[in-house]
């Protein structure tokens, strides 16, 4: 891989980053594989794309076709472009269902308004350029485990390659192009990794001039590892943002029970409790069952009014 | 690159109006390719072609059996579908170019792959 904790958008342009022997690592490299995957599920998820219904999506920064295969499973139709042409070879030796199409996005989609239903993409930060000497966009470096493997689209759109590139300007003409291509009431998710938050309110600031409404929806915030930032961009009346994972609503939940370091007298917890009644009973079994001791069933006999006699 | 991708594109070169779509398709080397067919997507995709310029199209690479313009009645009318199906999305040019109308810039067509990348001087920024 290239060296660990720089970004890639800042060792070059992206054409010449995912040369040949990057799109191979990306294409054979399982994780990936399976991120791509992900990621593309949870876009597809934000994209709220109604069940059953074939729509036709463009994924920029298609790159090898793993985010369009994922598509093609789901039965959308769609059409990718990306810069790297060897990234592009990498997608057709995987004989993608989707058609891919190698150009600039900061130049603009090259599509007819109101072709698309939905647009995703998944990096973005490569494509906009850094100008000249402005050192605010590379100011620290991520040392993340996931560092330089995958770098979002848009990212490169913030870091000039060209001294003639602005990335303010690139950003809004991709925006523009990518409200008109889109159909009325189209959505777009675009996942990102901000450098730091100048960039994300330069992207959403472009976005916006542009006509779009939406929002940054944040995946996990409070993990370093698992945080994502999805921008959702609406091109129609404005609807309610999707919420963001958590780690509450996560699916694994602990199997074992909190521990606390405090201590309840017992007396004190056992005060509702008036001895020998039926619920003391019942509160008596059901602890020897968890103690994992024999215990009769429970019944409507249990802890019953017995004659005086007993 | 199916002909339903061609029938959308446009030339996004500085200056090119609601003129600059669709490219000209010049193809050398075609390829079917079978296609499942989803009759859903099909009708949806359908008001969306430019018919003019896919007529064009079918012609250049010789074609049979492409229905002149939408009939009354599409979205049940199978046989009908099953022709655009076959022609949107399961003819596949491999070779040739693309020319944009308006401004005469041609786009090379390689393995597939459109080259819609622009110089400086064509570009908005």
């Amino acid at each position: 891989m290239a060296s660990r904790g720089r970004r890639p958008e800042l060792q070059g342009p992206p054409e010449l980053y995912y040369d040949k022997n990057e799109a191979r690592k990306y294409v054979r490299n399982s994780r990936m594989i399976d991120v791509q995957i992900k990621m593309t599920g949870r876009a597809l998820e934000l994209l709220c794309v109604p069940e059953d219904k074939p729509c036709y999506v463009l994924d920029i920064g298609c790159g090898t076709g793993l985010s369009g295969d994922y598509l093609s499973d789901e039965g959308h139709y769609w059409v990718g472009i990306d810069i790297s042409p060897a990234m592009l070879d990498e997608a057709l030796d995987r004989e993608t269902q989707g058609d891919v199409i190698l150009g600039d996005m900061g130049q603009g989609i090259p599509f007819k308004p109101g072709t698309f239903d939905a647009c995703i993409r998944k990096k973005v930060e490569d494509e906009f350029p850094r100008t000249g000497g402005k050192e605010t966009f590379h100011a620290h470096l991520l040392e993340t485990l996931f560092g330089p493997v995958f770098i979002s689209a848009v990212q490169w759109l913030c870091n000039a390659n060209k001294k003639s590139d602005i990335p303010a300007k690139r950003l809004y003409c991709f925006f523009s192009s990518l409200y008109s291509v889109l159909v009325r009431g189209g959505r777009a998710v675009l996942q990102l990794y901000p450098e730091n938050s100048e960039q994300l309110e330069l992207i959403t600031t472009q976005a916006t001039r542009a006509g779009f409404t939406g929002g940054v929806v944040v995946d996990y915030p409070n993990s370093a590892k698992a945080k994502k930032f999805y921008l959702c961009l609406f091109s129609g009346p404005s609807a309610s943002l999707p919420e963001g994972l958590s780690e509450d609503t996560e699916e694994e939940k602990p199997a074992e029970s909190t521990f606390t370091a405090g201590r309840i007298p017992y007396r004190i917890a056992r005060r509702g409790v008036v001895r020998k009644s039926r619920e003391w009973v019942l509160e008596k079994k059901a602890r020897r069952r968890r103690q994992g001791k024999e215990v009769r069933p429970d019944t409507q006999y249990t802890g019953r009014k017995r004659k005086p006699r007993f | 690159m199916r002909l339903l991708t061609h029938n959308l594109l446009s030339s996004h070169v500085r200056g090119v109006g609601p003129r600059g779509f669709p490219p000209r398709l010049q193809a050398t080397e075609v390829r079917i390719n079978p296609v499942e067919f989803n009759p859903g997507f099909i009708v949806r995709m359908i008001p969306k072609v430019e018919w003019a310029a896919l007529l064009e199209a079918a012609g250049n690479l010789h074609l049979i059996e492409v229905p002149k313009e939408p009939i009354q009645g599409y979205e049940h009318n199978e046989e009908f579908l099953r022709k655009m199906h076959h022609v949107l999305l399961e003819v596949e040019v491999l070779e040739g170019t693309l020319q944009c109308p308006e401004s005469g810039r041609v786009f090379p067509l390689s393995r597939g792959i459109p080259n819609m990348q622009l110089r400086d001087e064509e570009t908005e920024t």
